[in-house]
């Protein structure tokens, strides 16, 4: 290991459970931090030199606490700690620590580092931006330019949120059963956030995508640590198979292409297959939660080579599943879609208009009821839908779309079956 | 004398490669498989899905135990693999069940999805 690269690999990929365990030494976040950074900064000097350690992170773990002492102890005068040449022969004292840090160890550790940045005073972007920061040690700059504003506007924000974790004052002990799987819960709603800060941006921001990979690799080292958990399993399932889809997804303009219309051989089928590998062995534990359920949702439009092979049945069955757990008009109105493809546009016409009013700001909404009027010949009431549509369209790329059903219905004026 | 070479990496650096780094890679691998696949002596070649993909199923004195995560006991050595076509995970539980079966006792087995595959030509 001598190439820089390499070693900035291997750095990047140890520091949440380094920090988080240095976190539990100093209990200061910014301690860690800076005990990590010099841990670093000490790898890449004595790493090319000595061959690396056998244990890289109880490697930085061990350094980091000694510096981090040795500049306490200097800052009250202290006597200094040995000079680095020689505690650079760490291997019997790795080795202990080593092997007192398995993986229980790291797991709450991690799983500490990781809630902290859910605190609920904290609004949902500045969790994210501060999980990016801390965890996965993107710079400020990196996540300045995912999220689109200034680099000292992202500074000021991520500062704010310090400062508000900092004094939440999470506790150090081992936590229970009930708090361990609260934490759990929050942790994965916060990485699926990342994931969908990502997801949810458009095809001309790649930096933003890059999101979805950081949140992918923050799934599987929370599924590392807690590899019997359904839920975790059924999250990076459901992220891997909607990231699969990312080359797809969008035009050479930056336009969305809705699934329908995606050219299925570009989707990442390394992807595809790694989700519903963990797809299988979730469901072995027979307690199916709103992402596992969300996972196989999409797995099934994975499985499907063309868009007529979707089984939209069990789609209609999944979301019925999905309802129970997580009960929602935005998750009936996309039963709905898949009941419009099993049963046909009656009975999912049917479906919605319950939701006309808690959805009656909703774009897509409006999207499908025109589609389902419109696939069932009622054009005036399907042109009033669409024409709310338009009216609350988030972005112009939506707002062509539907005016793309408006221009047939005025043009053709016959009941196409459209794609929704 | 047929070979089974074994890769052994960290989990955390090889899943952090860009798509870009990691599809190099495996084109440099290939250059390397390709002379000895010429000479008819390449076998079977697998890549496998990341540990957490990974089922093991631990002999017991009564019922074999199901975990989930990868083979994790370090006093016991690997001593020999199966491929094997299933239709689902619970198949493969099945298929390693059996193999508990005829050689109980103790031991794991790992049951890993393999994600990239070339059959190979060579035989023993």
């Amino acid at each position: 290991m001598t190439d820089t690269d390499d070693i900035d690999k291997v750095l990047s990929a140890a520091r949440p459970q380094v920090v988080s365990a240095l976190l539990r030494y100093f209990r200061d976040l910014d301690m860690a931090e800076e005990a990590f950074q010099e841990a670093c900064l000490r790898a890449i000097k004595s790493w090319p030199r000595n061959g690396p350690p056998r244990d890289p992170k109880a490697w930085l773990i061990f350094v980091g606490r000694n510096v981090a002492i040795d500049q306490l102890r200097k800052s009250v005068r202290l006597r200094p700690m040995p000079a680095e040449e020689l505690v650079s022969d760490l291997d019997d004292a790795e080795a202990s620590v080593a092997q007192r840090l398995d993986n229980a160890d790291y797991r709450d550790d991690v799983l500490r580092l990781l809630f902290i940045c859910c605190h609920p005073d904290v609004p949902a972007t500045q969790q994210i931006a501060i999980a990016l920061r801390i965890v996965s040690g993107l710079s400020v700059k990196q996540i300045a330019r995912a999220f689109l504003v200034s680099e000292s506007a992202m500074e000021q924000r991520i500062t704010r949120a310090k400062a508000k974790i900092s004094k939440a004052n999470v506790p150090f002990e081992a936590p229970g059963p009930v708090e361990r799987s609260e934490r759990l819960a929050a942790v994965a709603a916060m990485i699926y956030l990342i994931f969908n800060e990502g997801y949810s941006s458009s095809g001309g921001a790649p930096l933003r995508a890059q999101l979805c990979d950081e949140a992918i690799r923050l799934g599987r080292l929370l599924l590392r640590l807690f590899p019997a958990e359904p839920e975790i399993m059924g999250l990076l399932a459901l992220m891997l198979v909607q990231h699969s889809r990312a080359v797809a997804r969008f035009d050479d303009q930056g336009n969305v292409i809705l699934l329908e219309q995606q050219d299925r051989s570009l989707w990442n089928q390394q992807m595809i297959s790694e989700g519903l590998a963990l797809i299988d062995k979730a469901m072995r534990h027979n307690r199916a939660g709103p992402y596992l359920v969300q996972a196989a949702i999409g797995a099934l439009h994975a499985r499907a080579q063309k868009p007529e092979d979707t089984d939209w049945q069990e789609i209609d069955l999944l979301y019925a599943m999905l309802e129970r757990l997580q009960p929602s008009p935005v998750v009936t109105l996309n039963r709905a879609v898949a009941v419009s493809k099993a049963k046909g546009a009656e009975a999912a016409l049917a479906m919605i208009e319950p939701l006309s009013e808690s959805l009656s700001g909703y774009f897509h909404f409006f999207g499908l009821k025109g589609n389902l009027l419109m696939q069932l010949g009622r054009d005036r009431e399907a042109r009033d839908a669409f024409n709310r549509a338009i009216a609350i369209a988030n972005t112009p790329a939506e707002a062509a779309h539907i005016r793309m059903h408006l221009d047939r219905l005025s043009t053709e004026g016959v009941a196409a079956s459209l794609p929704v | 004398m047929l070979y089974a070479i074994l890769c052994y990496n960290s989990e955390d650096v090889v899943g952090g490669w860009s798509k870009e780094e990691d599809d190099a890679v495996m084109a440099r691998l290939a250059k390397v498989q390709e002379k000895v696949a010429r000479e008819g002596r390449l076998g079977p070649v697998a890549r496998l899905l990341p540990t957490t993909a990974a089922t093991t199923l631990r002999k017991s004195n009564s019922e074999p135990v199901i975990l989930d995560g990868p083979f994790a006991e370090t006093k016991e050595q690997l001593l020999g693999f199966y491929l094997v076509e299933c239709a689902s995970l619970e198949e493969a539980l099945d298929f390693a069940k059996d193999l508990t079966e005829a050689n109980p006792g103790t031991g794991s087995y790992e049951i890993r999805p393999v994600s990239v595959f070339f059959p190979g030509g060579a035989t023993a």
